[in-house]
């Protein structure tokens, strides 16, 4: 007996230790490199000179350079202030967009719901960069939507030149938008549908309208969706790579761009990584803010 | 109320209409005659072209091949990952785990992919050409991933089950091979479906950790991308959302049959019991 227990111990310590490990290998120990690789010097052609050689630490800092830039106004502050900006826009957007729809979900009848939201997952599972290049072909400039909307206008004497719907800003919120409204429209419904139809009723008793019942009583329970989903949109919008790659333009140059360039085409391994740690910092406290609220919320992604 | 029914009902056929709209264009414009703008004639021109093209081919199979071993490694470490969190209360760096274990559902890509491409780089000079990059990369999101759809369910099991097993003399791997394995396994096949479908659609870690010998399809369309649209491409989107109808709907025909079928036999049992 005494022996089955020491194995059990010794089990658990494997059960956990090896995830663990996991964690630790592609995780941790990536992350720590990545820090240590940002305070290095760069080497031509790639790689980067280890900070402890020769006997000796040798520090560069690459994120003064960085943090000029952000101060004096170049293409690092307008990355970043595009990058908040897209993420931020995309979001308030989703919710404009989900938060009706959800509201609608919750309140139609309970055997319709599950139809419902299986429509809303469907695109998921087809890929996302084939519903991304979707977007190219339905704006292609001398696609029909461009086609039809420029000559109609031009019609009626608004616009003189022809409309450009790709790689503008337009094309970029819109499929930022289409990508992520699922993951805003998911923690929505689970709250909102959570809420007890005896709070709506007792509001309706006691003469309040349909529209205050709303702001006052519908929105205020279903904060923490609202926040969780917020977030859910705008964490991954930030370091977004794939869209602002095939639906933006020369003026929506995103931070997740802008790191793959210093990787890929100027080789600066500890340019890139500094940019990388700014990424961190730059969605740690929403994601502070996402782990509080989500549980919350219930918002169980997928 | 009639007001409010009707703006309910449109406003979700918007939204639904906005969900699905590029899908369908993309669909008929796969059987279109040249670039995808405007309608030139009902042709299989596309597809043939695509049945034909070797990288796309190539691509298709590294994909299949790195997504197939990704769904694997991670519902094997998502389940280790859920038990941790699930069943043991109180070790040594448990905050340290479950924060480790949340951050790769929301670190954006870009970190993770350039994080992973210079430890690999660095510590084992891998120059890439690789599968086992891609795979590595993929499994640290699905295992994230799958040990969320794994702890859901681990969580609403009862623990009588196995403690049961264990009263009678189980060994604890037994137990967990004999009882909790199959209690689990349809969440195991929930989480390995939707690994594989996020390997399998994912471009940036791919991108990242690609080398010049290997390329996942995501790759190959990434690269078709940079030359404005191509009708292969469309032809290959429209291909992929075919193939992902036909396997969700036999899929959930197949969940219907099996639950008709499952309540029959609870009916039939009733029966022979009463």
């Amino acid at each position: 007996m005494k022996k089955n227990v020491l194995k059990t111990r010794w089990g658990k310590w494997w059960v956990i230790g090896a995830p663990y490990l996991w964690l630790m290998l592609m995780l941790m120990i990536p992350f720590l490199y990545l820090l240590s690789v940002s305070i290095s010097e760069m080497v031509q052609g790639g790689g980067y000179l280890p900070i402890y050689r020769d006997g000796g630490w040798f520090f560069k800092d690459n994120y003064t350079p960085i943090l000029d830039d952000v101060i004096k106004g170049g293409t690092y502050r307008s990355a970043y202030l595009s990058s908040i900006y897209y993420a931020g826009v995309t979001a308030l957007l989703c919710l404009l967009i989900g938060y009706p729809f959800a509201y609608f979900m919750a309140r139609a009848p309970q055997e319709k719901q599950p139809t419902l939201l299986l429509f809303v997952m469907l695109p998921f599972w087809v890929s996302m960069l084939i519903r991304v290049y979707a977007i190219k072909v339905l704006f292609n400039d001398s696609g029909i939507i461009a086609t039809t909307l420029s000559g109609s206008l031009k019609a009626m004497g608004l616009i003189t030149e022809d409309l450009h719907l790709m790689n503008n800003s337009f094309s970029l919120l819109f499929g930022m938008v289409y990508v992520y409204i699922p993951f805003m429209i998911l923690p929505l419904y689970s709250t909102l549908s959570k809420i007890d139809v005896r709070y709506w009723e007792a509001a309706a008793d006691l003469g309040s309208t349909p529209l205050k019942t709303f702001f006052l009583v519908t929105v205020p329970l279903s904060k923490a969706g609202i926040i969780a989903g917020m977030l859910l949109v705008f964490i991954p919008c930030v370091g977004e790579y794939v869209i602002p790659q095939l639906l933006g333009g020369a003026d929506t140059l995103m931070i997740g761009r802008v790191l793959a360039g210093e990787y890929f085409q100027n080789n600066d391994w500890p340019l890139a990584s500094a940019l990388a740690i700014s990424i961190i910092v730059l969605v740690v406290v929403p994601m502070m803010f996402l782990n509080k609220y989500q549980d919350a919320a219930q918002g169980e992604i997928k | 109320m009639k007001n409010f029914k009707w703006f309910s009902r449109s406003w979700m056929t918007l939204v639904y209409l906005f969900l699905y709209l590029p899908i369908i264009v993309l669909v008929i414009f796969s059987f279109n005659e040249g670039r995808p703008t405007r309608w030139n004639g009902f042709t299989l021109d596309n597809y043939a072209d695509l049945f034909q093209n070797q990288q796309v081919i190539d691509g298709l199979f590294a994909s299949l091949r790195v997504a197939a071993i990704t769904a694997v490694l991670s519902v094997v470490i998502g389940t280790l990952i859920a038990f941790v969190l699930v069943r043991y209360r109180g070790f040594v760096g448990k905050t340290l785990f479950s924060g480790m274990a949340n951050t790769p559902l929301v670190m954006p890509e870009v970190v993770l992919g350039l994080s992973l491409l210079i430890v690999f780089k660095d510590l084992f000079h891998v120059e890439g050409g690789a599968y086992w990059t891609i795979v590595l990369g993929h499994t640290l999101l699905g295992a994230a991933y799958a040990s969320v759809v794994i702890k859901a369910r681990l969580s609403e099991l009862s623990l009588t089950y196995e403690e049961a097993a264990l009263d009678l003399g189980a060994r604890p791997l037994q137990v967990f091979f004999l009882v909790t394995l199959p209690m689990i396994a349809q969440s195991l096949m929930s989480a390995a479906l939707l690994v594989f479908t996020i390997s399998f659609d994912d471009v940036v870690i791919a991108e990242f950790l690609k080398g010049p010998g290997v390329q996942t399809l995501p790759n190959v369309i990434m690269n078709y991308s940079r030359q404005g649209t191509k009708p292969v491409v469309v032809a290959l989107g429209a291909m992929i959302v075919f193939v992902v109808s036909f396997v969700l709907i036999s899929g959930s025909i197949w969940m219907q049959k099996r639950e008709k079928r499952r309540q029959a036999e609870i009916a039939a049992a009733f029966r022979d019991a009463t």
